[in-house]
């Protein structure tokens, strides 16, 4: 029996955001995820997974290359509590919390 | 029933009167009425080695009881028989294999079955002859897989034999028509035998005996889908469904199939739909089952009409009080028929809309997987371009122009199209890719000895591929190419989409052929539960104004 996965991926390039509130959208539940979006000193883009589901680093690079390049965002700290999600729904929750990070409705 | 002399032209009735007489004799059948305790008895009296026999296996009624007697017959003296029935679904319909009763199979589904069902053929139990479509199946009843004795199940009977088969008629019918109308011989098992049926399904001059079943008759509520359970990322597709489909086309007629993409569709037509300004342009006639789902957008005046395949357990309160939208008797309930069904949706619904376990470059999709056989169902007629239709409608017409728009010579000649939609998540649960390079179907008719890889819906037929990344429109891909990169580029981060041409995606996108939600103007963070018309059971219970009765194992409230 296997635990949980730990993954970590850092994405350069972006324009550095002003410090903001922290943002959580989500719920750790089987099928969904938790995203928390937070400020970070530097100019990265860093994302820290855990997930249930082991072996799907591949993915996990791709999906999060995908988001970096659709926000273009730095000087972030992404942290991921995954229960299984299938990209479409981490897609969906990365581009929620961006949208609660901005303050705009969703 | 006068002489039973020995014509070369009247064989198989001489044959009939034989084993009817061999039935007469036995203690416990009293003309058409036979003890339930005697049914063994009578199937082996009726019953000749070799025989085709349809034992009613639906998709929702089993006729159980007689599906138990029937594994109880001396293989001694009943074997080698040859079974044609629709669908596989109790042990039972596979026990007659492994206890030498029964040796061929030709069927259509077997979804519950379909592991056994391979591992049987792979022991040597079974031959089967074909895998059908339930269409064709019913078509083959008529032509050279004509049963010689049908083992039906029907609601009620009364004392002449009439039989009552109430809401779920489904495949009686066929069945029963095929049997009795070639010398052959129909038992029919019922829940009830009274004085007066509320009305007559099938009449007593073509049922040759009846049993009361000890048991009512199993029926399984299919169709029922839990709105609790519809995803975020559902209710995304269904908006895309209905705004970059629907609404783009006209349809008018359709048919759903089954799952929880197909009920996010349903449940968003009075809300999404509502505020598109849609209502009564699109899904105005539906060949469908009646799916409970469906109740908040009748209620809202959205639906004109309901053809069934079969029934639903708990919307019989329901159906009754909405004749205007169902077919119904004059008793009130349901009548539903498969086969006039599936030709409806055939010929008659401009758009099929369904899901799939895995979809190949080329579109072919298919739900069998290694190890299962699990055949097609109705799948197959409704997801196949109807290439003897005739009548034309806006959406046929338009899907026709998009296919053909520019082609020269006979493949020119103006003609309409069916939408066949394939509406999958690119992951499936447990992060199973739904678009693969090949389909398992080909590895499975290797194993399986197929003449052909059980394609469910071939590519060919299908116009669009509908995936939470956006809609690729098959009719305006112009060469294998184009149909290549224009799946690849709905197919998410599977492998199989990973693998694109990322250039040539965006030149599809930019001549429409791929469309993302944000070019039909769809913000996915907008597709919120909130937008369903029901959220739950309850809420469906609320909308029928507590006509729909559920099924106790969804009364989770």
């Amino acid at each position: 029996m296997t635990g949980m996965e730990t993954l970590h991926f850092e994405f350069d390039g972006g324009r550095v955001l002003a410090p903001f509130e922290p943002a959580l959208v989500g719920v750790v539940a089987s099928g969904n995820l938790e995203v928390l979006v937070e400020s970070a000193p530097g100019a990265a883009c860093r994302v820290d997974v855990d997930t249930s589901a082991r072996g799907f680093g591949a993915i996990w690079e791709a999906v999060l290359r995908d988001f970096h390049a659709r926000h273009g965002i730095a000087g972030v700290t992404v942290s991921i509590h995954d229960m299984g999600a299938t990209p479409a729904v981490v897609s969906l929750r990365l581009d929620q919390a961006m949208s609660a990070v901005w303050g705009a409705p969703p | 029933m006068t002489t039973v002399a020995d014509s070369p032209w009247t064989r198989q009735r001489t044959n009939r009167a034989a084993r009817l007489a061999r039935a007469a004799a036995l203690a416990g059948v009293h003309a058409k009425t036979v003890d339930d305790g005697a049914i063994v008895a009578l199937l082996e009296a009726l019953i000749e080695p070799g025989d085709r026999v349809c034992l009613e296996g639906d998709n929702q009624k089993q006729a159980d009881f007689l599906a138990r007697a029937l594994t109880q017959v001396s293989p001694e003296r009943v074997h080698d028989l040859h079974m044609v029935q629709s669908v596989l679904s109790l042990p039972e319909h596979l026990d007659v294999f492994e206890l030498g009763i029964a040796s061929k199979l030709d069927f259509s589904f077997s979804g519950p079955q379909s592991l056994r069902l391979a591992q049987l053929l792979g022991a040597g139990k079974l031959r089967i002859g074909a895998i059908h479509t339930y269409l064709e199946l019913f078509g083959r009843y008529f032509i050279d897989l004509t049963p010689k004795v049908s083992l039906i199940a029907a609601q009620a009977a009364d004392a002449q034999g009439n039989l009552y088969t109430g809401p779920n008629t489904e495949d009686t019918p066929a069945i029963v028509e095929a049997t009795a109308f070639k010398s052959g011989i129909v038992v029919a098992q019922v829940d009830q035998i009274v004085d007066t049926l509320p009305r007559i399904d099938i009449p007593s001059d073509w049922i040759d005996f009846v049993v009361r079943a000890p048991e009512p008759a199993f029926i399984e509520p299919l169709f029922t889908r839990d709105p609790a359970q519809i995803s975020e990322i559902q209710v995304l597709m269904a908006m895309m469904a209905i705004k970059g489909i629907y609404a783009e086309y006209g349809v008018q007629s359709l048919n759903h199939g089954i799952g929880f993409d197909t009920a996010a569709i349903e449940l968003l037509l009075p809300t999404y739909g509502e505020r598109l300004g849609l209502k009564g342009r699109i899904c105005r006639h539906w060949a469908l089952n009646p799916h409970p789902a469906l109740i908040p957008a009748i209620e809202a005046g959205w639906v004109g009409s309901v053809h069934s395949f079969g029934s639903e357990l708990g919307m019989e309160d329901y159906i009754r009080a909405r004749p205007d939208v169902f077919f119904t008797g004059p008793d009130g309930s349901l009548r539903s028929n498969r086969a006039f069904c599936q030709a409806a949706g055939h010929y008659a619904c401009d758009l099929f809309i369904g899901s799939t376990l895995q979809m190949d470059m080329m579109g072919n999709s298919s739900t069998a997987t290694l190890g299962r056989i699990a055949g097609f169902g109705g799948a197959p007629n409704m997801g196949a371009d109807a290439r003897g239709r005739r009548h034309a409608s806006e959406a046929w017409l338009k899907a026709g122009r998009e296919a053909r728009d520019g082609l020269p010579g006979v493949r020119g000649t103006p003609r309409g199209q069916k939408l066949v939609v394939q509406m999958v998540e690119t992951f499936r649960e447990h992060m199973q890719p739904a678009f693969v390079e090949t389909l398992d179907a080909w590895k499975l008719a290797e194993q399986a000895k197929m003449p052909l890889p059980p394609i469910m819906i071939y590519g060919d037929d299908v116009t669009h591929v509908l995936t939470e990344e956006g809609i690729a429109n098959l009719l305006l891909c112009r060469d294998d190419q184009e149909r290549e990169q224009a799946i690849r580029g709905v197919a998410g981060f599977t492998p199989a989409g990973q693998k694109r041409d990322r250039a040539m995606v965006e030149k599809l996108r930019a001549r429409g052929v791929i469309r993302r939600p944000a070019d039909l103007g769809i913000d996915p963070r907008d597709a919120t539960r909130n937008l369903l018309a029901a959220r739950s059971m309850r809420d469906l219970v609320r909308a029928s104004g507590g006509l729909y009765q559920p099924p106790r194992r969804f009364r989770n409230w």
